[in-house]
């Protein structure tokens, strides 16, 4: 029973009595499932408890990107993942990096390194490697190893136990990792919808900004969040759009795009 | 009524009979070697577009020192330029400084191509200062080097003058006490003071024997201490000791294989020895080494050479790792970058520094050391090229724009990135840039390629994209701009580069950076 007096104490201590209570009962009464289901409830609930019970320190995020993280920012220790977008990676990078931290890019040769200084991302601070090869696993951890924050692109299918291996290092370390694309053991799937660029007609004008909706989904399952962001705006920062800030802004942005539309 | 007095002053001296050795046209006979040129071949070497020095040769076809480059080609077609390294000078003087260390000790070394040398004691050693002259030059001689003239006199320098003097003999000796009498005659320019030298001209005074004539006293009054020094220079009272040079001390290392090797593992193992010791000769000397240059040289003869740069200091996995780089840089057979089997390994320190300056902190050096360390971890298993930081530069394009450089490597100078560049492209920059452009197809709407004119004109409207170049794919264009030509360097048919940049939305909301050029789409980068 220590497993249940522990989970007691960690709803005490995180004041998530409501979501973690309910998490408990729910499998338990109506159980017509089968030994299979319940074991696999039982490994979920063992996974979510060992993500709570990390002595999780929190590193500077972007706040606009902040509140959709569980627990409110990026923390050592876990892995992220992010699908489809760089832009996304970049505004997740851009607030460690601008305090101080070092980032690494492992295999990702395609890493525009102009945007990436525009969004405020130190190039000093800024590592590269762009082709691991076979020996991307190995890259990873060393590079997890030293720096705080690791963007890797899993170059092939990884076993599960690589993955287990490296997610351990980087508990261990205290880094942080960001995955393009999926990651069996990431804390929370960031990936981005509707994106409607800003600036550019049907021949004239440019990009100059763009609305997303940022879409975050934890790995325990709750309800995806999402927003809608300037990603970027034309100031090339990252900000929320929302009524009272982006008045003056917004306003002729939904014009501009409803002439997109009548002109298209 | 001054000069005796002067005299009198000089035997009251300590005479310094010393021996000046000249290679005349050193930068011409040095690179001549470098570049493995004939002896009469026509050379100059060229700085800041003036000619620095001329072979004979040229010399004979009317090329003189400081002539405009385009005229000294204009007077002697055949002439060969190369610009002017005055490294490669010092560099190759080395060998004629060791070589005469062997013969005679203390030397030392006023400027390549001329080194000063005590005279008493090779003239005891030889019998005489003509013979002992004659013994340098043989040696000179015997390691190629031709020509050499020999000058000596009371200090170093009459006894340049006497080597510089345009006269059939190689060998020049100015009597002890006579330093006053040889000098007399010539020009005062050769004080090396242009202000005193200028102004003393316009005194009347046209010769060092007329500014000897000049009362000591006076001059000092008027010209103070150095032109009190410059006035004993010309009266032969140079009272400059030769101070010799201390031989340097072998700090490099090397490790020769035979049989040859002809696996990089193998070179690398045999190497690890020598590396330590390297290592071991520099801390022995109280100092660290921050960049080096590694030799290989193949049983076929080939040098592979390369200079290697670290951030902090080498250590002795750190020198092997270099090694294993540099054979693994090239693509020659095995993969060691040269031709043939490895016979020779040979590391040479470039530049070094006291080791005091470099000991770590009694709590290390804080965290950059440990991300230093993690790095070179890193390099050491996939190679110095694969771990890169990034350096914004100047330019149009984005490939201008980005700097990759290794880590550990100093940054290229690159052109300014806060220059104006008209014709960039405006923030924000594209987020995902491909390292190789990939075809795509854009279509107007009656399905046919959109293509640009002579007259930069589109001749449709884009409406389908397809990021694959296959009609499969392809979806609605939601919004475009351009064409916004770039056309660059047209004077240069190798770098020249015209083509047309897009910027295009396709209809997921993913906007893209295309090219067109030579009527074919290409995607640049995404902004995703």
């Amino acid at each position: 029973m220590s497993w249940a007096i522990d989970i007691i104490e960690r709803m005490f201590e995180y004041g998530e009595m409501s979501s973690s209570a309910a998490a408990l009962v729910s499998p338990w009464p109506g159980s017509p499932v089968s030994a299979n289901d319940t074991v696999r409830e039982l490994q979920a609930k063992i996974r979510q408890m060992q993500a709570t019970k990390l002595d999780s320190r929190s590193i500077a995020t972007h706040p606009a990107i902040a509140e959709l993280l569980p627990g409110g920012s990026l923390k050592q220790g876990s892995s992220y993942s992010v699908e489809s977008s760089t832009t996304l990676l970049m505004a997740l990078l851009a607030g460690p990096s601008a305090a101080g931290s070092w980032c690494g890019v492992v295999g990702v040769p395609e890493f525009g390194v102009e945007a990436a200084a525009g969004f405020g991302i130190d190039l000093g601070r800024l590592v590269l490697v762009p082709h691991p090869g076979e020996h991307w696993l190995a890259v990873t951890s060393a590079i997890a190893d030293v720096l705080t924050i690791v963007v890797a692109r899993p170059s092939k299918r990884v076993s599960e136990g690589s993955i287990a291996r490296l997610a351990a290092r980087i508990r261990q370390r205290g880094a942080t990792m960001i995955v393009l694309g999926s990651w069996p053991q990431s804390e929370a799937m960031l990936s981005v919808s509707g994106s409607s660029w800003e600036g550019i007609g049907n021949g004239h004008g440019y990009l100059s900004a763009r609305q997303v909706t940022v879409t975050v989904s934890t790995r325990s399952g709750g309800r995806p969040r999402s927003t809608r962001l300037w990603l970027p705006d034309t100031e090339q920062q990252f900000r929320p759009v929302n009524a009272y800030s982006g008045a003056t802004f917004s306003a002729p942005a939904a014009i501009d795009e409803s002439f997109h539309e009548a002109a298209g | 009524m001054t000069r005796p007095q002067t005299r009198a002053v000089a035997r009251a001296q300590p005479v310094n009979r010393v021996m000046v050795l000249w290679c005349p046209d050193w930068p011409i006979s040095a690179a001549l070697l470098a570049y493995g040129l004939p002896r009469d071949a026509a050379i100059a070497l060229v700085d800041r577009g003036e000619v620095f020095a001329c072979s004979a040769a040229a010399r004979r076809e009317g090329v003189r020192r400081g002539l405009r480059l385009r005229e000294a080609q204009a007077r002697c077609t055949t002439l060969l330029v190369f610009p002017y390294d005055s490294g490669l000078d010092s560099r190759s003087f080395e060998p004629v400084l060791a070589a005469i260390e062997e013969t005679m000790p203390g030397t030392q070394l006023i400027r390549p191509g001329t080194c000063v040398l005590m005279a008493r004691g090779p003239a005891r050693y030889y019998g005489g200062e003509e013979e002992a002259a004659l013994w340098l030059l043989d040696r000179l001689d015997s390691i190629n080097v031709h020509g050499s003239r020999i000058g000596i006199a009371d200090g170093p320098f009459t006894a340049e003058r006497a080597a510089r003097q345009q006269k059939r003999q190689r060998i020049q000796i100015v009597p002890e006490g006579e330093s006053a009498a040889f000098l007399a005659p010539l020009p005062i320019g050769l004080l090396d003071q242009p202000p005193l030298v200028t102004l003393v001209r316009r005194l009347g005074i046209r010769t060092l024997g007329d500014f000897v004539a000049l009362p000591a006293g006076s001059v000092r009054d008027r010209f103070g201490e150095d032109g009190a020094r410059l006035h004993a220079l010309a009266g032969g009272l140079d009272s400059r000791p030769v101070i010799p040079r201390v031989p340097p001390e072998q700090l490099d290392s090397s490790v020769d294989f035979w049989p040859p090797l002809d696996r990089i593992d193998q070179v690398t193992f045999g190497f690890r020895a020598s590396a330590d010791r390297f290592i071991e000769g520099l801390v022995a000397a109280k100092l660290v080494c921050t960049a080096l240059r590694i030799e290989v040289e193949s049983e076929a003869g080939e040098i592979s050479e390369r200079g290697w740069l670290h951030p902090r200091s080498f250590s002795a996995a750190d020198v092997v790792d270099r090694v294993r780089w540099q054979l693994q840089g090239g693509s020659g057979l095995s993969g060691s970058g040269l031709g043939s089997a490895i016979t020779r390994v040979r590391v040479i320190p470039e530049s070094i520094d006291s080791i005091g300056n470099h000991e770590d902190g009694l709590w290390g050096s804080g965290p950059d050391e440990r991300v230093h360390h993690g790095l070179s971890r890193v390099q050491s298993m996939l190679g110095h090229g694969a771990v890169l930081t990034a350096v914004m530069g100047g330019g149009r394009t984005i490939a201008d724009r980005q700097n990759l450089i290794a880590w550990g490597d100093t940054p290229v100078s690159t052109k300014p990135e806060a220059q104006p560049w008209p014709g960039r492209l405006p923030p924000p920059a594209p987020t995902t840039v491909f390292p190789i452009a990939s075809q795509v197809s854009v279509t107007a709407s009656s399905g046919e390629q959109v293509d640009l004119n002579d007259r930069g004109m589109l001749s449709g409207v884009p409406d389908r994209f397809s990021a694959t170049n296959s009609l499969r794919d392809s979806r609605p264009v939601r919004a475009w701009a351009g064409p916004w030509p770039v056309d660059e360097r047209w004077w240069d048919a190798d770098t020249h580069r015209a083509a047309s940049r897009f910027q295009l939305v396709d209809a997921d909301g993913t906007a893209w950076l295309l090219l067109l050029e030579d009527h074919r789409w290409w995607a640049e980068a995404r902004y995703d």
